[in-house]
């Protein structure tokens, strides 16, 4: 197995959390939004386990296992309001749901 | 006798809450037993105190009684305290007198109007009023009486509220008023400050102590006092008033504006004589206003149309006669004006009021005339009115108080011929504008017809007053001509005797010139009004008499002065400010609030990306922070 | 104690009102008037008695501590002396009125409103007996609040814009209030070791100079938005106008006394040196304000805002009198502050009248109503006469010893301030005259007053006479507090 630099799997890790960046930000789909959040997560877990690999450290792993978790229970919670918001509102597009607008204070 | 004082204000004090309180449910001829009554008795308690200050004079001169303490503060201390002497008595009986004919008279003429109970309600306020204002033994309760007639004048004078100028009559009279009120209330203030009391008889001993050297600020305070006198008697430059002060019920002018509030100016002076006479320049200041005040009042009244506004002008004009009294320090003299005038010109409006009432209240005199046989009394009692007014020698009472203040203009230490001249042109005017009332409306042909005539209570209250207006000023004669001088010598008790001058011509030189004016005056109108009346046509149809008369007419043109200089500013200010500048202040700081929330709320859109956004400039901005 | 128990007499009675209107809406109404009157009773006792029971060298009748919050040194401190005792009574007086004039007025709501109503009163009366200046501080928010919502729910057409403003401008002097309170609460810890918000021990705290002249403005700036000066004045036409004649009635007769009470019990109690210091300036605004309002009072053709200028008008006296620093001013305060709000308090209750049976408040829609109503017009007549200040009547001898005393003060301010004599006149008549007098406009028949409103006009026309002609009584009540407050002075 060739050694794989720090750098590198760090880079790799950027360029990930910066796709799911974009797709957050680019995506009218609820659920693709989620997706890369669900990108953005992993490529902070593969930064981890980079720096655990780098500094010869179990914790980088228990971190990637924690945001594992985290964003398992994150995806059930976001898929059952994304369920929610389409029984409600028979859309999943961001641009429409603005419901949390402020209102003019003088109406 | 004295334990009974209070009874005297007391009386129609006790009339006015009766009549104000009950008097819807009470019938006429109660309220005018009650109003008439209560005004009648204490009338009745004046004289017997009269008569026992006469017999047996109190020791220092002077009854008082103490009724309550008001106030008390540190080292002001006030009650509610009653003096009368011999000049607080000549007021009272004036008051309470002439109050009591008035009243008598008023129970027949207000017998068809509405408001019968509050008419009276007010006249026994104000004669209660009055009394306190004469009787006060410290300026605090003065003010009190000097406030409680003002108002009382306002009530009347707006007794027929419904017309709008009423109403803008009494409130004209009461701001005016008020303007002098309060220069009088600093005046209080100030002498206060110097003295350390308000009570008269102490400060009248301590006036001469305290401004002993050097006496600016006793001229200031004279000067403030003055200015309340001056509101009060509608003199110059406060004498604006009056004359609209007549569309009040025709007794009330009598009453109030002839007879008795429009001296209490008079009064003050005279009470307050020793801190006047300190200050040499207050009392050329009284003597002047006195004179240009008497002159041009009389002026106007030449001119007027109105039968109340004749007599209005004059009686502003003779109020200018007792103020040049007092100005050059003929005391007695400006009190015997006052005694006899109240008379007269008490009789005068009574006369003009029946006068209007049987006419239809008609108030235009070239729309009467020809009265003389169809109303021989009411003839008879205005004819010795308007003698008096007019001063024709030894007849009338008006020619025993007017004489001595012309001799005295020219004689005592303070007179000088600018004021006898003034002074003996307005004897010229009053001569004249007398006679010219007296032709207009009783000789000539009949223009409107009698509708009614007055009754016995109307006509016996003139009949009295016509006597004394013929026959009181036999109580003092000229030095001259007699040694009777009952008036004076009374007078004299607490006021100073005049001081001549050195060297003077004689007596009589000066009474045949005013005696000779006098008739002078009698006789231009004689020959104007009724003689050849062309002359007059002639002057009708030049525009420049027509311009001087109408300058006349309208009292010199001041109310249009005021109205430019004080009225419309004020109304100016107050209009554009209704709003409130302040208001506009801090509704911009309310409006700048809902700006900048606006602008804020912009970014509170709710669209998720917006937000994401936001938190990765956030982020993005404290990385580079950190960095940098 | 009984201080205690006057206090949460109201209290227990505004919840009970409360309460009681959920089954009987009638009754809510009898206990507040129950509570006021036996309030009324309870003061008026305490007149009797305590005047002369005051401990040798001490002008404090009653002085009643218990310990609230020791941890930060508050206390329940209530104490009693001539000026607290003149001001608890008028407050019983007033409030007896404000249920009385509420009493067909308000059909929305009536126990919540009660509530209000009483727990404002007891707000007051905590005001004027807390010793404690946290105390003092709750309860000048338990007076606000209610106060607020007796102005936005049973207001008039504009009561939203009026009450928000009411209580901001309040809030705000509060809060400055807060941060004085704490700054000489630290300092005095600072000095003298020991945490403490009683009145009594604070008035030994001697901050530095140019520190104590910053809490003093805290403190009057607080009370002189609550008084009103001018240009503080702004929440009070709109807060009076728009509030319901009960609400007028207390915010005119009472409210605006605490401010005038703050002023003397604690800014120049607390502050002597620096009151002083600013005493000309206070003067000034006195002076600018009784003009000021009274050219506004002039302009308002409505005519309870009319009537609320007047009233800024006639505070400037007050702040007149207590800057003056003299013994004949003082007197003269304490006097105005009764009796303007017994006068105001009248002529409030005249304008919620009228407005109960003209659904106007436009004078301009007004006029010739001495014909139909003559008892209301004479009534009318008594207080224009007593805002004017005319004499007999107690707002004149009010004026008169404030502006004596102020003379000797500064005789050029003071005249300034006497001129207000001769504006209030106009004011005065346009608003009679407007009202009352003129052409009689054609209006559908109306009633003149009922026994009920006899009943409160009686007792204030009485009250303000017996005022003007015998105020000796209240003067020697608060005779000792005002010669230890002029003694102040060095």
């Amino acid at each position: 197995m060739n050694h794989v630099n720090a750098h590198t799997v760090l880079i790799v890790a950027a360029v990930l959390f910066v796709l799911g960046l974009i797709g957050t930000l680019t995506r009218k789909n609820v659920i693709f939004m989620l997706i890369s959040v669900e990108v953005m997560l992993n490529a902070a877990g593969l930064a981890f386990v980079a720096a655990g690999a780098k500094w010869q450290q179990p914790d980088g792993q228990v971190m990637f296992l924690f945001i594992l978790a985290m964003a398992a229970a994150e995806v059930s919670i976001g898929l059952a309001l994304v369920l929610q918001i389409q029984h409600q509102n028979k859309t999943l597009d961001v641009g429409d749901l603005r419901a949390l607008r402020d209102e003019d204070i003088n109406e | 006798m004295h334990q009974y004082l209070y009874l005297i204000p007391a009386l129609p004090l006790l009339g006015f809450l009766i009549l104000s309180l009950a008097g819807r449910h009470l019938s006429r001829s109660v309220i005018a037993w009650v109003g008439a009554g209560s005004v009648c008795t204490a009338a009745l308690i004046t004289m017997g105190l009269g008569i026992g200050f006469l017999q047996t004079p109190p020791a220092n001169g002077v009854y008082t009684q103490l009724l309550w303490n008001w106030f008390s503060v540190n080292r002001l201390s006030v009650s509610v305290s009653l003096s009368v002497d011999a000049l607080s008595l000549i007021f009272i009986f004036i008051i309470t007198f002439v109050g009591a004919l008035i009243h008598i008279y008023s129970t027949a003429f207000m017998q068809n109007d509405r408001d019968y109970a509050r008419f009276f309600a007010s006249m026994n306020l104000f004669v209660c009023s009055m009394l306190i204002l004469v009787m006060a033994d410290n300026l605090v309760l003065l003010y009190l009486g000097w406030e409680g007639v003002g108002l009382c004048s306002y009530l009347l004078i707006g007794f027929w509220y419904e017309t709008p100028a009423n109403c803008h009559a009494a409130n004209k009279a009461f701001f005016i008023t008020r303007i002098g009120d309060t220069a009088m209330a600093v005046g209080l203030f100030f002498l206060f400050k110097e003295i350390g009391t308000l009570q008269i008889p102490q400060i009248l001993i301590e006036v001469p102590q305290h401004f002993a050297n050097g006496a600016n600020n006793g001229t200031l305070i004279a000067i403030l006092l003055l200015a309340g006198g001056i509101g009060k008697s509608a003199q110059l430059p406060l004498q604006t008033w009056l004359p609209d002060a007549m569309a009040g019920p025709s007794p009330v002018s009598a009453l109030i504006h002839a007879a008795t509030m429009v001296t209490a100016g008079v009064y003050l002076i005279a009470r307050l004589h020793v801190l006047f006479e300190f200050s040499p320049l207050a009392m050329s200041i009284i003597a002047v206003i006195g004179a240009l005040t008497l002159f041009m009042a009389g002026c106007s009244a030449m001119v007027q149309t109105d039968i109340k506004r004749i007599l209005a002008y004059s009686t502003i004009s003779q109020i200018g006669y007792m103020f040049l009294a007092l100005g050059i320090g003929a005391w007695s003299a400006a009190i015997f004006h006052f005694f006899t005038h109240a008379f007269f010109k008490a009789l005068l409006f009574l006369a003009a009021g029946a006068v209007i009432e049987s006419l239809h209240h008609e108030h235009n005199i070239f729309k009467m005339g020809g009265l003389k046989n169809s109303m021989r009394t009411v003839f008879l009692t205005f004819l010795a009115g308007a003698a008096s007014l007019a001063a024709l020698p030894l007849v009338t009472a008006g020619f025993f108080s007017k004489d001595p203040i012309l001799w005295y203009a020219w004689s005592a230490e303070n007179g000088n011929a600018f004021l006898w001249l003034l002074a003996i042109a307005g004897a010229f005017i009053t001569a004249f504008y007398s006679t010219r009332l007296m032709l207009v409306v009783f000789w000539g042909e009949m223009k409107t017809q009698i509708t009614e005539r007055p009754g016995k209570r109307m006509v016996l209250p003139l009949i009295i007053l016509a006597v004394i207006a013929v026959a009181g000023g036999f109580i003092e004669w000229p030095h001259n001509l007699m040694h009777l001088t009952l008036f004076s010598e009374q007078v004299q008790k607490v006021l100073p005797a005049v001081v001549l001058k050195e060297n003077l011509p004689s007596e009589f030189i000066f009474q045949g010139i005013a005696v000779l004016v006098t008739l002078g005056g009698v006789y231009m109108a004689y020959v104007l009004y009724y003689q050849e009346k062309v002359t007059l046509e002639k002057w009708r149809q030049s525009p420049a008499m027509l311009s001087i008369r109408n300058f006349l007419l309208h009292g010199w043109a001041f109310d249009e002065l005021y109205d430019t200089v004080f009225v419309q500013p004020f109304l100016f200010i107050t209009r554009i400010n209704k709003k409130d500048i302040f208001d506009q202040l801090y509704n911009g700081i309310a409006q700048l609030n809902v700006t900048l929330s606006r602008l804020l709320s912009i970014t509170q859109n709710g669209s998720l990306r917006w937000y994401i956004a936001g938190v990765l400039i956030g982020i993005l901005f404290i990385i580079t922070m950190q960095l940098l | 104690m009984i201080l205690v128990w006057i206090i949460a007499l109201l209290l227990i009675g505004g919840l009970l009102s409360w309460f009681a209107a959920q089954w009987n809406k009638h009754l809510a109404k009898w206990i507040a008037l129950g509570c006021t009157v036996a309030g009324l009773i309870l003061v008026s006792w305490l007149c009797m008695h305590y005047k002369d029971a005051a401990p040798a060298g001490s002008t404090w009748f009653i002085d009643y501590k218990t310990n609230w919050i020791p941890a930060f040194g508050i206390g329940f401190h209530l104490a009693l002396d001539g000026l607290s005792l003149v001001l608890l009574l008028l407050t019983f007086f007033l409030g007896t009125l404000a249920v009385l004039c509420s009493w067909t007025e308000i059909k929305e709501k009536q126990g919540f409103y009660f509530f209000n109503l009483l727990w404002t009163l007891a707000g007051i009366c905590g005001v004027f007996v807390a010793m404690d200046l946290f105390l003092f501080y709750f309860f000048w928010e338990v007076m606000l609040v209610p106060m607020y919502f007796l102005i936005s729910i049973w207001g008039d057409t504009n009561r939203r814009y009026a009450s928000y403003k009411f209580f901001i401008f309040t809030q705000a002097g509060g809060l400055l209030m807060l941060l004085s309170i704490l700054a000489l609460y630290f300092i005095h810890a600072q000095q003298t070791g020991i945490y403490s918000f009683d009145y009594f021990d604070l008035l030994h705290t001697a901050p530095e100079a140019a520190t104590a002249k910053w809490i003093m403005m805290g403190f009057l700036i607080a009370f002189i938005i609550k008084l009103p000066v001018v240009p503080f004045h702004n929440w009070l036409p709109d807060a009076h106008s728009e509030a319901p004649t009960a609400g007028s009635l207390i915010l005119a007769g009472l409210l605006l006394k605490t401010g005038a009470y703050g002023i003397i019990r604690f800014v120049i109690t607390l502050f002597p040196q620096q009151a002083q210091e600013i005493a000309w300036w206070a003067m000034l605004f006195a002076a600018i304000g009784i003009i000021y309002g009274a050219f506004l009072a002039f302009a308002q053709t409505d005519l309870k805002r009319l009537i609320a200028y007047t009233s800024v008008s006639h505070m400037g006296f007050v702040l007149l009198g207590v800057f003056a620093f003299n013994e004949i001013a003082m007197q003269g305060v304490v006097l105005q502050i009764i009796t303007h709000g017994i006068s105001t308090g009248a002529l409030f209750v005249m304008a919620g009248a009228l407005k109960e049976r003209l659904h106007t408040r436009d004078i301009n829609q007004m006029g010739g109503l001495w014909a139909a109503m003559p008892t209301m017009g004479g009534v009318a007549l008594v207080f224009t006469m007593a805002s004017l200040g005319l004499p007999v009547l107690g707002n004149f001898i009010a004026e008169f010893l404030v502006l004596i005393g102020a003379f000797s003060a500064n005789a050029t301010l003071t005249v300034i301030a006497t001129l207000g004599l001769i504006f209030s006149a106009f004011y005065a008549l346009r608003m009679m005259q407007k009202v009352f007098f003129g052409p009689a406009k054609p209006v559908s028949p109306i009633k003149d007053m009922s026994a009920r409103e006899m009943l409160m006009m009686a007792a204030l026309t009485i009250s303000i006479i017996v005022l003007g002609l015998f105020p000796q009584p209240v003067m020697d009540v608060v005779r000792g507090v005002v010669q230890n407050l002029v003694a102040m002075k060095k």
